[in-house]
């Protein structure tokens, strides 16, 4: 697609340009840190920030979200009659400025996971509804993070526009049509010259050094290890450790498991059927009819987490379900931490094969 | 250039008008008639609008609905060669939602979704001799198998059913039992845990029926489904008759939400159980952690 040089200056006008039109979201400052919410005023956008501490994911699977509403009552004779509609909930143009290149690969594992066999059409409704702006990483962000070792370092092709930052101007890369158009109608920008893209390579290409590794191997060796680490003694650690609370999934820009619940009002009549984010590190998440659980230790849980994080999500997906963004860390009241746990597992390995 | 900006305000009203179905809403059927099965089971015939076919295989399920109270997958019990206007559910009243659909009557309305999963593959089964080891409310998915096996008879060889209850009490499609075991193209062995006075039957659980059997593993193959704990049972005993791995197919039933393999609750490794299962063979479980 095509690259466009937007001056700083010029970034607060095409918000405000948006406004009118679109939801704008992007990431502000609040009490306990950075966190995406609405820009209100086009002066709260920062575009270098540290990990928000929820991922956008919430704007494309909302927290708890309406699927359908429904009414039930008796006809003459007395059967009980039931009348169904879906909701589209929060279907609105939205524009959402400043994701980080960790955060755009959790949208692209999404996009696999809901427009791959059944399609999710509460999805892919505001999905399609949706226009992200990324942003570049060109200095790491949070000392949790370990994107470089994860592979999420650079933009995955879900944006629709994305921003680098280059010598005091932001040069606009185009990802698809919809947001070429967007650009060109409500922000005022000219084409990059030769020189706008020699400087961006550079710009690309001399952040890498700033990055430090936090894993001791390859993402790639991600699925093998934990195959020979199934048995290993670290997950019963960390049984010991973890409380199941639940905001490592919570946090998690990959996580998108569900629960699916009923709520009727007073007259029990109407009321609306809602999917809510749930996590697999909760007790009843695998418990099945009977009574029998699946994964009744947190150890099984844990394990679970990080067999679905490196390994499962590669098998079906083709990508790893970790982004290194470093949320779960941060989050963690046990203070258990990816990398650390790989590096563990590693280390074990390693030993183990010396012997 | 595309003018887009018109169209991307397309309001959730006009989504939920036009085009979006959802994947989640299920559809208004009819409950044609009420049977009760047992004090726990009882079975539901369910006619869909107008009366259009599932289109289900055997060992397949459906999300059955009632808002307000939930949605859950109930294995469907009549086989695809009997279900034309109408399917047929056995469902055992263990909760909220199954306790709610036992106080339904013909003429109610219920929600339905699906058929969903991957069924019994049927061509598998074709030209050998087959085992069905069912135990207790596991008979209801297997009756649909067992009913298309009987209905297409020569297309297969023997048809050995291998049916444990907890109790006489608790032993399912009573009629249907007697008619097979009128018949002599199927070989019925009926067993229970815990027998009362009027039992007169074989005792214990499903395993002890196996030594009664005479199985030719060259020519077999084997369907279990049941509770997790009986499959690691009946597991052992197939493979001592000289099946392989690949010869026991199994039914593996978890908690699914969504049934469409989004929610993540029915997760055996990196597999959807409401998708790629619930029917997999032994050889592929042994591949997985935590199936069994």
């Amino acid at each position: 697609m095509s690259l466009y040089v937007l001056a700083k200056e010029k970034l607060t006008g095409f918000v405000e340009a948006l406004q009118p039109n679109f939801r704008v979201v992007g990431p502000v400052r609040t009490q306990h840190g950075y966190a995406f919410d609405d820009i209100t005023d086009a002066a709260q956008l920062e575009l270098i920030y540290p990990t928000t501490i929820l991922p956008p994911k919430k704007y494309f699977l909302p927290q708890r979200e309406t699927l359908f509403k429904f009414h039930t009552d008796s006809d003459e004779q007395g059967s009980r009659r039931m009348k169904m509609e879906p909701v589209f909930q929060d279907v609105q143009p939205t524009v959402i400025f400043g994701v980080h290149t960790c955060d755009m690969n959790g949208i692209l594992l999404y996009d696999r996971m809901f427009e791959t066999g059944y399609q999710d059409e509460h999805y892919i409704a505001r999905r399609e509804q949706t226009y992200v702006i990324g942003v570049e990483c060109l200095s790491p962000c949070d000392d949790a993070s370990f994107c470089k070792d994860m592979g999420t370092l650079t933009a995955p092709p879900v944006y629709d526009l994305h921003i680098t930052e280059v010598d005091g101007l932001y040069l606009v890369d185009t990802g698809s049509e919809k947001g070429e158009q967007l650009l060109l109608k409500y922000a005022e920008v000219k084409m990059a010259t030769t020189e706008d893209i020699r400087q961006l390579g550079q710009s690309l290409s001399s952040k890498w050094p700033r990055f430090r590794h936090r894993l001791k191997m390859g993402k790639d060796q991600l699925p093998s290890l934990l195959t020979i680490n199934y048995g290993a003694n670290t997950w019963d650690e960390l049984g010991a450790k973890c409380l199941a609370c639940g905001s490592c999934t919570s946090v998690c820009p990959t996580c998108f498991c569900f629960d699916v619940q009923d709520e009727v009002d007073i007259s029990m009549e109407d009321g609306e059927r809602f999917r809510q984010w749930d996590s697999c590190q909760l007790y009843e998440f695998a418990l099945v009819a009977g009574g029998h659980n699946f994964r009744d230790s947190k150890a099984s849980r844990i394990r679970h987490r990080f067999m679905r994080k490196a390994k499962y999500n590669q098998q079906v997906h083709g990508l790893i379900g970790c982004t290194g963004c470093g949320r779960c860390e941060r989050a963690c009241l046990a203070h258990i931490a990816i990398p650390t746990t790989l590096n563990a597992l590693y280390e074990e390995t390693q030993i183990d094969a010396g012997r | 250039m595309v003018e887009v900006f018109e169209d991307a305000a397309v309001s959730e009203a006009a989504y939920v008008e036009e085009v979006m179905p959802s994947i989640y809403l299920p559809t208004v059927a009819k409950i044609i008639k009420v049977r009760t099965e047992t004090e726990m089971e009882k079975v539901f015939t369910v006619r869909l609008p107008g009366g259009r076919p599932l289109g289900h295989a055997p060992g397949q399920f459906v999300m059955v609905s009632l808002p307000g109270i939930g949605e859950a997958p109930i294995s469907v019990m009549s086989s695809p060669s009997r279900t034309h206007e109408t399917f047929e559910l056995c469902i055992r009243r263990v909760g909220n939602l199954t306790n709610s659909l036992h106080k339904l009557l013909p003429g109610d309305d219920i929600g339905i979704r699906g058929p969903f999963a991957r069924g019994f593959p049927m061509d598998v089964f074709k030209k050998k001799d087959v085992i069905v080891a069912a135990g207790g409310l596991g008979l209801a998915p297997a009756r649909s198998f067992i009913d298309e096996i009987l209905d297409n008879r020569d297309d297969y060889g023997r048809l050995i059913v291998l049916y444990g209850a907890r109790n006489p009490s608790e032993i399912l499609f009573r009629d249907e039992l007697r008619k097979w075991r009128m018949r002599d193209d199927i070989d019925l062995l009926v067993t229970v845990d815990r027998p009362d006075e009027s039992w007169v039957g074989h005792i214990g659980v499903i395993t002890r029926l196996f030594p009664r059997v005479e199985i030719n593993p060259a020519k077999a193959m084997a369907v279990t489904i049941g509770p997790p704990i009986m499959y690691r049972f009946v597991t052992v005993e197939l493979l001592g008759k000289g099946l392989s791995p690949d010869q026991i197919w199994m039914s593996f039933e978890r908690r699914m939400k969504c049934g469409v393999g989004k929610c993540g609750h029915c997760q055996v490794n990196y597999r959807y159980s409401c998708q790629e299962g619930p029917s997999w063979t032994y050889a592929e479980a042994l591949a997985f952690e935590e199936a069994l």
